[in-house]
């Protein structure tokens, strides 16, 4: 019954929006303005997913956005200068993001202070990379991100592709499930005789590998990229998986509504500029909506855990 | 001795599992001093002793989660040959349900077999799953209402300790050929307990071993084939279960525990209860000074009762120096204990407001209140500064009650607070509530034990919900709650 408001919360409230945006700007309503919508919803998506992955463990992933920019850079500079080397530098990204997270359990260190020291070292790196805003996409991301699929745009085609895998690999199939397992009663698991590390490590790779894929479409929609280009990520994406009925801690997570989640919030942003809001006040107008999703949800879900938990004995 | 009817190509009576001497030593503390034991199949051994007594450990060291710092474990594996360590205890089909619940509320029922059962991987797994699981539950608690959709989280706790005996039962690559209950029955209500007794005695009659720890006596004579009665970290006596009497178990585990609540003199309490001070909607009263109990089976709506009742005498804004009830909980994990805190801080804090000097709290009030506490009922420790978990689940108990009755609140509610609480703590708390009880507060009392309610001035009987009885004096005994509890049950489902 719970898992159904889960789902149920984030399709209404992204519904909601969507007709609000359709109301204000009928022209919104096609195959192009659709794609423009959520053109820059799928990298925000993608790095949902990837924060997702660490709160599933129960830990939170402050370098997110830092890691997307530092990403792009790469991608608009090696992988499109010297590809090999590119694909080997971000290679050994999703190892580092691996290594933290058996770094972080094995020393029992709080991932908050983890990943906001790596934020600065993504950042660093970033900067290192392009001082200056520049670089170039690759031709093949480029085409791949301007693809017209026909009848839905590529941005819908992409975020339920995203949803979909995720949505296999974490909530069906075996090793997801183990993975979840970890957020839910670590100690369980420890006792059944799997390794606690090796699993946070797996988590913590396929947050690197959707960071990653975050990166390289972004620099696919922009062209070019900034060490700055995606700092926002961070709070977008932690935002973006409690909006989908996701939690932070007890392994309880949607990868279907994390997607949602970042939709919304993404349409947030343009419903606030059909709404003819100054940008001085968007990011605290983007704020109040999400503050009023989540008081709804609240309402929701509050009653009914209340007294589910104090029945529970019974 | 049953007769053990062969499980795999080994001797019928060779010992799937021995331990000789077994030690250990976590610094200078002796979780286990030196124990040698055996189960063959077609046995079932009962392991009792109180909390503390190292069974928990005893148990990890068969289970291979924990090496022994001395001494040997050995396992026969299903091919004949000799093992040890984990790997070969899983291999060997030794399987361990946890006294605290260990599933992942997060998942679903047939997902929690996943964390158990490394072989459940590629396509079509969940099928597997969720054929294992429910064929289990099936096997063991006819009759039961458990989906393997069914999200774990959601689940009772008696549902979810189903859950989990179901799957150290449950097929798997390895059958299970021992299987290891620690304290299996203490969230479980009578009738599905039974069930749980009459599938051990025909797992064992096939020729699986089981290991059975339970505070409840009871159960164990009617399981076990052998007794073996664990104190400080030794196995102290090891008899077939004919030798042994009630009365003779609980002198040997070393606490003079009375027969029965012979204290207690029904009815002559009666005279001296004040004016009622409780009515709720649904029908539950309590009078100044009295103890009422809320009985029926687990899962009828009790727990629902004294929450609802609870949640609408507290948790307004603002600080209240004199709470009008106090609460101890059951499920300490949940709703009791602070774990990261230690035991002073887990004591005092109801108690904070009225130790409160100008918003700081007033340190050496804290300690002379924790101190008073501890000598009054005994807890187990050297320094209250110690962490709350280095507790045993016993002394735990006693922190969350002396938390409770430290407040001036005039009525206390109690929530199944003897869950996997030994014998004599038992004992000590009976008399504590008592005492209490005479000094003016009430106590409304949910268990699932029949001996507590027992205890009680006044018992009110669950059934579906509503309340289905009330029983008073010389009528409160397990004959009428039981039938209270079970009336029209036939006729409904």
């Amino acid at each position: 019954m719970n898992g159904k408001y889960r789902i149920l919360l984030p399709v209404l409230s992204l519904a909601f929006l969507l007709a609000a945006v359709f109301y204000l700007q009928p022209r919104a309503m096609s195959y192009f303005g659709l794609n423009l919508l959520f053109n820059l919803a799928v990298p925000i998506a993608l790095a949902t997913i990837a924060q997702m992955m660490i709160m599933m463990v129960n830990d939170i992933d402050l370098s997110i956005g830092t890691f997307v920019s530092f990403v792009a850079c790469v991608t608009a500079t090696f992988l499109h200068d010297t590809p090999v080397l590119g694909v080997a530098i971000l290679l050994a990204a999703i190892l580092a993001y691996a290594g933290l997270g058996a770094l972080i359990h094995i020393r029992q260190l709080p991932a908050i202070v983890v990943t906001l020291g790596m934020s600065f070292v993504w950042g660093g790196l970033a900067v290192l990379l392009l001082p200056s805003p520049g670089g170039t996409a690759p031709v093949w991301i480029r085409s791949l991100m301007t693809v017209k699929p026909p009848l839905v745009p590529m941005a819908v085609v992409a975020c339920v592709l995203i949803a979909g895998i995720s949505h296999f690999l974490i909530m069906r199939s075996s090793t997801g499930t183990l993975l979840r397992a970890v957020g839910g009663n670590a100690q369980a698991v420890a006792r059944s005789g799997w390794s606690v590390a090796k699993l946070k490590a797996g988590a913590y790779a396929l947050a690197g590998f959707f960071g990653v894929l975050s990166g390289v479409c972004l620099v696919g929609l922009t062209t070019s990229a900034d060490a700055n280009i995606a700092l926002r990520y961070t709070l977008l994406s932690i935002a973006g998986v409690i909006l989908g009925g996701g939690e932070f801690t007890g392994g309880k997570i949607s990868p279907v509504g994390a997607v949602i989640g970042a939709l919304t919030l993404a349409l947030a942003g343009s419903f606030l500029s059909f709404m003819r809001l100054s940008p001085d006040w968007q990011i605290g107008a983007q704020g109040a909506i999400l503050i009023l999703v989540l008081a709804v949800r609240l309402l929701f879900s509050r009653r009914n855990r209340k007294w589910k938990e104090a029945a529970q004995n019974g | 001795m049953q007769q053990a009817t062969g499980a795999g190509v080994s001797a019928p009576d060779a010992p799937l599992v021995a331990l000789t001497d077994a030690r250990v030593h976590f610094g200078a503390v002796r979780a286990l001093d030196g124990v040698s034991l055996t189960i063959s199949p077609g046995e079932c051994l009962g392991l009792i002793g109180h909390n503390g007594a190292g069974k928990s450990t005893a148990v990890n060291v068969i289970n291979g989660g924990l090496t022994p710092t001395g001494g040997q474990v050995r396992y026969l594996l299903a091919d004949g040959r000799d093992g040890s360590g984990l790997a070969d205890a899983q291999a060997c089909g030794i399987r361990s349900v946890f006294q605290e619940l260990s599933l992942c509320p997060n998942l679903t029922v047939l997902e929690s077999l996943r964390v158990i059962h490394r072989d459940l991987t590629g396509i079509g797994w969940r099928k597997v799953a969720q054929g294992r699981i429910a064929k289990a539950l099936a096997e063991i608690f006819p009759g039961h209402q458990i989906e393997p959709g069914m999200t774990v989280g959601e689940l009772t706790l008696a549902e979810r300790q189903m859950v989990e005996i179901a799957a150290g039962f449950s097929d798997g690559r390895m059958p299970a050929r021992l299987v290891i209950l620690d304290e299996p029955t203490s969230s479980l209500d009578a009738a599905i307990a039974r069930q749980l007794l009459s599938h051990i005695n025909t797992f064992c009659a096939k020729g699986g071993a089981v290991i059975f720890i339970s505070h409840m006596l009871g159960e164990v004579f009617d399981v076990a084939t052998r007794i073996d009665v664990m104190k400080d970290g030794r196995i102290i006596a090891s008899k077939p279960t004919s030798e042994f009497t009630q009365q003779g178990l609980i002198d040997a585990m070393g606490h003079v525990a009375a027969e029965k609540s012979a204290a207690r003199a029904p009815g002559s309490a009666k005279t001296e209860l004040g004016e009622e001070i409780l009515k709720t909607p649904e029908g539950l009263s309590a009078r100044k000074g009295e103890i009422v109990g809320l009985a029926g089976l687990a899962g009828h709506g009790q727990a629902e009762a004294l929450a609802r009742f609870y949640m609408s005498r507290s948790g307004k804004l603002g600080q209240v120096k004199q709470p009008e009830v106090a609460f101890v909980a059951g499920d300490r994990g949940r709703d009791g204990v602070m774990p990261i805190w230690s035991i002073l801080r887990n004591l005092t804090l109801t108690h904070l407001p009225s130790l409160t000097n100008r918003g700081l709290v007033d340190r050496d009030g804290e300690r002379r209140l924790a101190a008073d506490w501890r000598s009054r009922i005994g807890i187990r420790t050297d320094n209250m500064d110690n962490l709350i978990l280095s507790l045993s689940g016993g002394n735990q108990q006693k922190v969350l009650f002396a938390r409770a009755l430290a407040s001036s609140a005039p009525i206390v509610v109690m929530d199944d607070p003897m869950r996997g609480v030994d014998v004599g703590t038992k004992q000590e708390a009976y008399q504590l509530i008592r005492n209490e009880a005479a000094g003016g507060r009430s106590f409304l009392w949910y268990s699932t034990e029949t001996e507590e309610v027992c205890q009680c001035d006044r018992v009110f009987v669950f059934r579906n919900g509503r309340i289905s009885a009330e029983l008073t004096g010389d009528n409160i005994n397990e004959e009428n709650i039981l039938a209270a509890s079970f009336e029209m049950q036939g006729v409904g489902t």
